[in-house]
């Protein structure tokens, strides 16, 4: 695209010496043609995502049972999900762990970013490795840390042993899994969200700082009253992701416990995703399944709103 | 006193984070080329060893791990969704950024809604029902098609266009006689393929790495290399040489992907995050 658009653009204006179905099929292209080019994303959306979520809620009306008997159910898969223990329980494990792994990989996340936010040398490797834990494939990770976690020869435990701490089974008890998982997670997680927070801060224009330093304001207060307010937007991006993929948590409970689904011996483990994979396609029970998926669902939205009313607040006024 | 000059504090913080980040991987490494013994010695070893070769042969050969054929298939559902989402994404992108028609913008909410829907686990019993009825459970078909929906492709293409491709640009190909297609053909394609690679190599890292559908809805028989994996810690539980030969096989093109475009994938990052 160069100067000589112009007097071709001036030729073209005499379009009407161009045979009608040429004028017609220009026409059709500018008028039809925008919708043809999203057409794949909307089909693909109405087969794909459309479909399994309104399904999701016919079958969630129906009992399925092992012999194939299709019955009409009503809403008594969910009355029996609010009153089903393991249901519960998998949805307690689910927020335990999730705030477990999200509240210090915040922090952690926030400081890390203020660090990398420095000038210093090997930026980019520096950036590059606290990335690293991401492009690692989560089953690898969990499995490393299964090893790293196990009673008898794991890391972990052997370290500990220095400090006087009797071995802890990591996998038979619920509160030690709980850690487990949450470090993996936290693991995965926070360079990625250190990555997010610093391109927030790269914003952030430098004057304010320049101004908060001649009016003497320290370091620390200049990250409590400057980038901490500056970032809510970034911050309330970083938490909704954070939420959905903790509610959602399955590959790392699950390689936990070598690829079982069921969170470990008494489900200490088991989050709702584990729950609804266990009910739909170990015990063929897919009404129930789709019923608790419904439930995730309303407890993302939950978690969501919570998170974003607790953002709004951070670094006060507004 | 210069707030972006780093403090020791900062330096440790850095150290103590990208030995952290390493150190798991490394770990792997120690394990994959050592023996059995060595992987359950107290104190653990802390150095590789030499088995590294003669335990990623052992590997592929397990006749029932399948690690092979779990790699190939992870490669071909990878790079199938990958294009295939790229090409869908910069198509939508072009005609959000550049082009006028009725319902653009309600059409972009609702794939700014679906983005924030986690679709994978909501909609997980009807999509196995809907490929039990077609027959394609336990086929590569099954794992592709449902992850061609991508949201967050149209949504960064979308971003991307409109700050690479300005509408004057596109205009003027339209006042040349430029059809559509050709418009973005010669005019878009060239100016968005950053923000392509950036979608490009995300895409491919989340197919390589999806757990829960394919363990859904394909049989240890024809696996992706992370449900290989999965049948190896369950089969061989406490043949660790084996399995870790195994995961640092699984993450072996990652890594290189992550080395080749390291840079793009920080800058690409950062830019999303911001500009969302």
């Amino acid at each position: 695209m160069s100067l000589d658009t112009l007097p071709r653009a001036a030729r073209n204006n005499h379009r009407r010496a161009r045979p009608p179905g040429r004028r017609w099929r220009s026409r059709l292209d500018v008028k039809a043609m925008p919708y043809a080019l999203v057409s794949p994303y909307f089909l693909l959306f109405a087969a794909f995502g459309l479909f399994p979520l309104v399904f999701t809620l016919y079958y969630s009306l129906y009992d399925y049972d092992l012999a194939g008997t299709v019955e009409w159910a009503g809403l008594d898969n969910y009355t029996a999900l609010l009153g089903d223990e393991d249901f519960w329980n998998a949805v307690v494990n689910t927020v335990a762990m999730f705030l477990i792994a999200t509240v210090p990989q915040m922090l952690l996340a926030l400081l890390l970013a203020n660090a990398l936010n420095k000038r210093f040398r090997l930026r980019l490797p520096i950036r590059m490795s606290v990335l690293l834990p991401l492009v690692t494939s989560v089953v690898a990770v969990a499995v490393v840390f299964t090893q790293l976690y196990a009673r008898d020869w794991g890391l972990v435990n052997w370290v500990l042993s220095w400090f006087g701490v009797d071995k802890t089974n990591w996998r038979a008890e619920r509160i030690p899994a709980w850690i487990a998982i949450a470090t993996m997670v936290d693991w995965r997680w926070t360079g990625y969200n250190a990555i997010i927070f610093l391109a927030g801060m790269q914003t952030i224009p430098r004057d304010l700082y320049e101004a908060a330093a001649i009016d003497g304001a320290s370091r620390r207060r200049q990250f409590w009253q400057i980038t901490l307010p500056m970032l809510r937007p970034t911050m309330i991006f970083v938490v909704l992701n954070s939420t959905i993929g903790g509610l959602t948590l399955f590959s790392e409970p699950t390689t936990f416990y070598g690829g079982n689904v069921d969170g470990g011996s008494q489900g200490q483990f088991q989050t709702v995703a584990m729950f609804i994979v266990k009910q739909g396609f170990r015990e063929f029970d897919y009404g129930y399944a789709a019923a608790a998926a419904w439930l995730l669902f309303l407890l993302i939205l939950i978690g969501a709103a919570i998170n974003f009313l607790v953002v709004q607040r951070i670094g006060g006024r507004k | 006193m210069n707030n972006f000059s780093p403090t020791l504090f900062t330096r440790v913080m850095l150290g103590v984070a990208v030995v952290l980040s390493a150190f798991p991987l490394y770990w792997m490494l120690v394990i994959a080329s050592r023996t059995n013994a060595d992987a359950i010695a107290v104190p653990p070893p802390f150095l590789p060893g030499g088995n590294l070769g003669d335990n990623i042969v052992e590997v592929l050969n397990n006749e029932d791990a399948k690690f092979l054929l779990g790699l190939t298939n992870s490669f071909i559902v990878s790079s199938v969704v990958t294009v295939s989402v790229v090409i869908i994404s910069t198509l939508a992108g072009f005609a959000f950024a550049n082009l006028s028609f009725k319902g653009r913008n309600l059409l972009l909410v609702l794939v700014l809604l679906t983005m924030a829907v986690p679709l994978q686990q909501m909609g997980v019993v009807p999509l196995y029902r809907l490929m039990v009825s077609l027959e394609w459970t336990g086929t590569l078909k099954a794992v592709i098609l449902p992850y061609l929906l991508n949201g967050f492709g149209v949504f960064l293409m979308t971003q991307y266009t409109r700050q690479a491709v300005p509408m004057e640009l596109v205009e003027a190909a339209r006042v040349d006689g430029a059809a559509t297609l050709r418009i973005w053909w010669n005019v878009v394609l060239p100016a968005v393929r950053p923000g392509m690679a950036v979608l490009g190599i995300n895409t491919f890292m989340l197919m390589w790495n999806d757990f829960m559908w394919p363990l859904i809805v394909l049989t240890p028989d024809n696996p992706t290399v992370q449900i290989a994996i999965t049948s190896l810690n369950a089969r061989f539980s406490t043949n660790y040489t084996l399995i870790f030969a195994g995961t640092a096989l699984s993450i072996i093109p990652l890594i290189a992907v992550f080395i080749a475009f390291g840079r793009q994938i920080v800058g690409g990052l950062m830019e999303g995050a911001v500009k969302a």
